[in-house]
């Protein structure tokens, strides 16, 4: 039993607990949640340390412990540099969730509250599962409470939309399923590492056609749910509809189920069939960063905008992994985790704006600024982290992986820097729609500013931005090590790759030869 | 045989369980005469008991596995496994039927005879080693199931579900039997090993054919009892019209022993010609799972719904038998646990909400039952989420092991489909949790009642039983890996 373990079974243990509460005392059920969702975080802060400490390529806080005996399926988790900030994220924005939840969710709080850490419990687990039956179960557990988070307090469209995000997920995880039982066949093994080992060593040995399909199944599934362009369309239907707490954790952590899949499995076990589909990925995720931006761009619903932009700031993610470079790696993932501070706590100020008029529409606000100014500050920091202004989190991410991909890609990147400019349209637009003008006087009754409650859930997460934005290496330094490993083979191969090919010459410098 | 051949000790422990419930069912036809009309439920106890006692013997009879009587029955771990199943199914539905009775104030000791001489015939199905005891055993237990399905004979529908199935069901039977003719004719033999050696060896091209046509025979009898496509048009008419408890039984038991001499019979005499019957399981299998899970989209009534679940989920296991291999045995065997389970846990659910005289069975009567009975409500969930196939319940782990067989057996098309397959069937399922849990309630609400002992019995043991298949799933995987070997 390691502190790993507490961490991924505490809310497990608090959600059993909430269930067993009287549903009457809302207090009672509200407070439980604070603390014990706070206590885990508190609990996972104990993980860095060991984590910094971890040697390159070993997991921090192993535990292997066979779970079923035929076919061999094991309790295998651990943390490397990539997983442990995604744990940190989950175990952070959960009570913060609960926090923005305390008012706004007013029926059937008892299970609201339950399927929260329940959620919890599944996402911890997806980012430390070291097994691929494990890391499959605990997939599929995380969707089935935020389907109910969707479903049940969610807006006008809710139906629709969770049984749309259920749907999607699920045909995306047919495949996976299928790839990880054929991968099991030829392996005969679920454990993560050793098939990790076996594939690089050779002693698993697959055909290129066997490599590209089980690719394809893994990527398909967390394609879907990143979302990469054209498989998002169920995203802005789930994030609009979603309660707040619900849009927080979709966008700030579930999304990432999809990145790190990708980054922790499809790269790394099929480097040859990765770079194969490379220049597809790449262009679909940068008609991603585009697409994304431009449809945000054109939203009258806030919650809208915000769902849109993840688009194209999660195409930011995938352009970097599949830059295959240390530095579009450490771009992929420290994107991740800005985007998962900056737009949950977008999601959160527009559930603030929410609270106040019910509306979330842009044209019902207007003039916010004067009668709410702090409101107004807070938005406006999170809102200019998320565009990618430098010393604000999101710029060192967008930053190292606009510089990994143009090594490799330099034409396309100028396409994917279009899309941090477009950022800062839809962004600045929405801003001034929303805060600046004349205030409607029913708007100015309606308009009370932060509360205590409020500042609690945003000044946590403004800070954040502002330490990842300035003192980047505190954060950095696990990940890049981590990374590193994960490169390894896919970068050995590149170095064959350039050697193998003759040195291009530049279609202009073609055309002079061929002319003299 | 033997002219003096005389049963030993060993050949009664053996068929214990049949004894037992036999004489069981005779004595509860006689005793009711006696009875007051207001004792009658204690019947239901004495049948529980007559179960548990059978259920004691079953697993009693494990400890001396072998052949007994000529070689016409077998004791081995696959029979034992099939065995303790049916039972159990025995048992959870006479917990649900007991409330049921008493609501439409229908209690009589038929009902619990007819139940225990079902379950007999699937015993005697599960232990069969012969052709012909396959087809008494069959007999035993499909008549006694269609009698049951016409239980309440002034219900239109109860006499519609029993005539329907009473004579489509013969008509397969026959189908069967004329198989195990052609059998005969060929092999000189109705013994599954007899068969297997013969076919092993053949003579001549001709008996092949022949062997392949008896075995094509036999495999319309088997589909139609299992409901598998093409033959599964019976089911959805005979599930919604027979009483809720009787659906329950009749969608778990029979349909679960139905497979276990499917496999047997397919596994063991037919061996040989596996890669004959093979396609065909194949093309069934996929048949069986698209219309299954698409005809299910369309319900508005759940009973039917359930009804086109259950032909999908038969289309799963032919997907382990497809596969032929014994992980596809015990992948099969684990799943028609798991389904049994969840299955009953569901039709429970039925029973209690669609109230006296079966008012309520629209999807759309459940509005709100998440929040008028949370309890029932989110068993039924842990039901439905397992019948989707999510992790942690045995659903799950019952389809992994299937398609985990299949593509053992490089039948990675079939898996691919019958996985997508399942991503459709998640569908209608979730459209019962939308209506429980994201509906406002409605009038269907007011005179629900809560849930009596009985049923809640049969929800909370099918509802921890799944669960436990799907989080500790090697204790009884173990056992059906063991018990998988069908040809000794």
């Amino acid at each position: 039993m390691t502190l790993l373990d507490a961490v991924i079974f505490l809310p497990l243990l608090a959600f059993l607990i909430i269930l067993a509460l009287p549903k009457e005392n809302h207090n009672a059920i509200r407070m439980f949640s604070l603390i014990s969702s706070l206590a885990i975080f508190v609990v996972s802060l104990g993980l860095i340390g060991s984590v910094w400490s971890a040697a390159p390529g070993k997991f921090a806080f192993e535990t292997n412990q066979p779970w079923i005996h035929t076919p061999a399926i094991n309790y295998h988790t651990g943390l490397d540099g990539i997983s442990l900030w995604l744990v940190m994220l989950s175990t952070l924005l959960t009570p913060l969730c609960v926090l923005v939840s305390w008012k706004s969710i007013d029926k059937h709080i008892k299970q609201f509250f339950a399927f929260l850490l329940l959620l919890e419990f599944g996402l911890i687990g997806v980012f430390c599962a070291l097994d691929f039956f494990l890391f499959f179960v605990f997939w599929e557990v995380s969707l089935v409470p935020m389907y109910f988070l969707i479903g049940i307090w969610g807006h006008d469209r809710r139906i629709y939309a969770a049984l749309k995000f259920f749907l999607y997920t699920m045909a995306g995880s047919a495949l996976m399923l299928v790839a990880i039982i054929y991968v099991y066949n030829q392996a005969g093994t679920f454990d993560y590492t050793k098939i990790l080992a076996g594939l690089q060593s050779g002693a698993i040995s697959l055909s290129s056609t066997e490599q590209l399909w089980l690719f394809l199944g893994f990527f398909i599934a967390f394609a879907i749910k990143v979302p990469l362009f054209p498989l998002h369309t169920w995203l802005p239907d789930a994030h609009v509809e979603a309660p707040t707490a619900g849009s927080v954790m979709l966008a700030s952590v579930m999304l990432k189920m999809g990145t790190y899949g990708l980054l922790r499995f499809c790269v790394p076990m099929f480097p040859n069939a990765a770079r194969e589909c490379a220049g597809w990925i790449v262009i679909l995720a940068i008609i991603g960063i585009v697409y994304g931006a431009l449809v945000a761009m054109v939203q009258p619903n806030m919650k809208k905008l915000v769902a849109y932009s993840s688009v194209s700031h999660l195409g930011f993610v995938v352009l970097g992994i599949f830059s295959f470079t240390q530095q579009g790696f450490d771009g992929a993932v420290y994107q991740m985790l800005a985007h998962g501070v900056s737009t949950g706590a977008l999601f959160l100020l527009v559930g603030f704006l929410y609270e106040r008029r019910h509306s979330l529409d842009i044209d019902a606000y207007g003039g916010v600024a004067t009668p709410a100014p702090w409101l107004s500050t807070a938005f406006m920091i999170t809102m200019l982290a998320s565009m990618g202004l430098p010393m604000l989190s999101n710029f060192i991410g967008e930053y190292l992986v606009l510089q990994g991909s143009s090594l490799v890609y330099f034409r396309w990147t100028v396409f994917a820097a279009l899309g941090a400019i477009f950022a800062a349209c839809y962004l600045l637009w929405l801003y001034q729609r929303v805060f600046f003008g004349k205030a409607s006087e029913d708007l100015t009754h309606h308009m009370p500013d932060l509360n205590f409650r409020e500042y609690a859930i945003i000044v946590p997460l403004i800070l954040l931005m502002l330490w990842m934005g300035t003192y980047t290496q505190s954060f950095l330094a696990p990940i890049s090590t981590s990374n590193a490993v994960l490169l390894g083979p896919i970068d050995a191969r590149r170095e064959v790759h350039v050697r193998a090919t003759p040195p291009r010459i530049a279609p202009a410098d073609r055309e002079l030869a061929n002319a003299r | 045989m033997p002219v003096n051949f005389m049963p030993t000790g060993a050949d009664y422990l053996r068929i214990l369980p049949e004894i037992i419930m036999t004489l069981g069912g005779t004595l509860i036809m006689l005793i009711e005469g006696w009875l007051r009309e207001n004792k009658k439920r204690n019947l239901a106890a004495l049948t529980f008991v007559v179960f548990a006692a059978a259920l004691v013997a079953a697993v009693v009879a494990n400890g001396s596995p072998g052949l007994s009587f000529s070689n016409m029955l077998i004791v081995d771990g696959f029979a034992t496994f099939f065995r303790v199943l049916v039972i159990g199914v025995g048992i959870l539905s006479l917990f649900s039927a007991v409330q049921y009775l008493k609501r439409e104030h229908a209690e009589s000791s038929e009902y619990y005879a007819l139940l225990l001489f079902s379950v007999t015939g699937q015993c005697i199905m599960a232990t069969a080693n012969e052709l012909i005891m396959i087809f008494i055993g069959l007999e035993i237990s499909s008549i006694a199931t269609y009698i049951l399905a016409g239980y309440l004979r002034d219900d239109k529908r109860n006499n519609e579900s029993a005539l329907k199935y009473f004579l489509l069901g013969s008509f397969a039977t026959a189908f069967l039997l004329y198989g195990i003719a052609w059998i005969y004719g060929t092999t000189g033999s109705t013994n599954l090993e007899t068969i297997r050696i013969a076919l092993l060896n053949p003579g001549s091209g001709r008996s092949v054919i022949l062997a392949g046509t008896a075995a094509a025979l036999m495999f319309v009898g088997f589909a139609f009892k299992v409901s598998a496509a093409p033959f599964q048009i019976w089911a959805p008419d005979v599930y919604q019209g027979a009483p809720a408890p009787v659906t329950l039984f009749m969608s778990a038991g029979p349909k679960a022993v139905a497979f276990a001499v499917f496999l047997r019979v397919f596994m063991t005499a037919f061996a040989p010609i596996t890669n004959r019957w093979e396609p065909f399981v194949w093309s069934s299998a996929l048949l069986t799972m698209i219309i299954g899970n698409f005809a299910a989209l369309m319900q508005t009534n759940i009973k039917r719904l359930l009804a086109y679940s259950s032909i999908a989920h038969a289309g799963y296991v032919m997907v382990a038998i497809a596969a032929h291999n014994q992980i596809g045995v015990a992948a099969a065997m684990f799943y028609l646990a798991a389904y049994a389970l969840m299955n009953i846990g569901a039709f429970a659910v039925v029973t209690h909400f669609s109230r006296q005289g079966e008012k309520f069975v629209n999807i759309e009567d459940l509005a709100g039952l998440g929040w008028k009975q949370p309890v029932t409500a989110g068993l039924f969930a842990i039901f439905l989420l397992s019948l989707i196939g999510v992790p942690l319940t045995g659903g799950f782990f019952g389809k992994f092991y299937i398609f985990k067989a299949a593509l053992d057996a490089n039948l990675v098309w079939l898996a691919i489909l019958g996985l997508l397959n399942s991503a459709v069937a998640a569908y209608y399922y979730l459209r019962i949790l939308v209506v429980m849990y994201m509906k406002e309630p409605g009038e269907s609400m007011l005179s629900l009642q809560p849930v009596g002992a009985g049923i809640g019995a049969t929800l909370w043991v099918a509802a921890v039983g799944t669960l436990l298949l799907g989080i500790f799933p090697g204790v009884l995987l173990t056992f059906a890996t063991n018990s998988s070997a069908l040809i000794k």
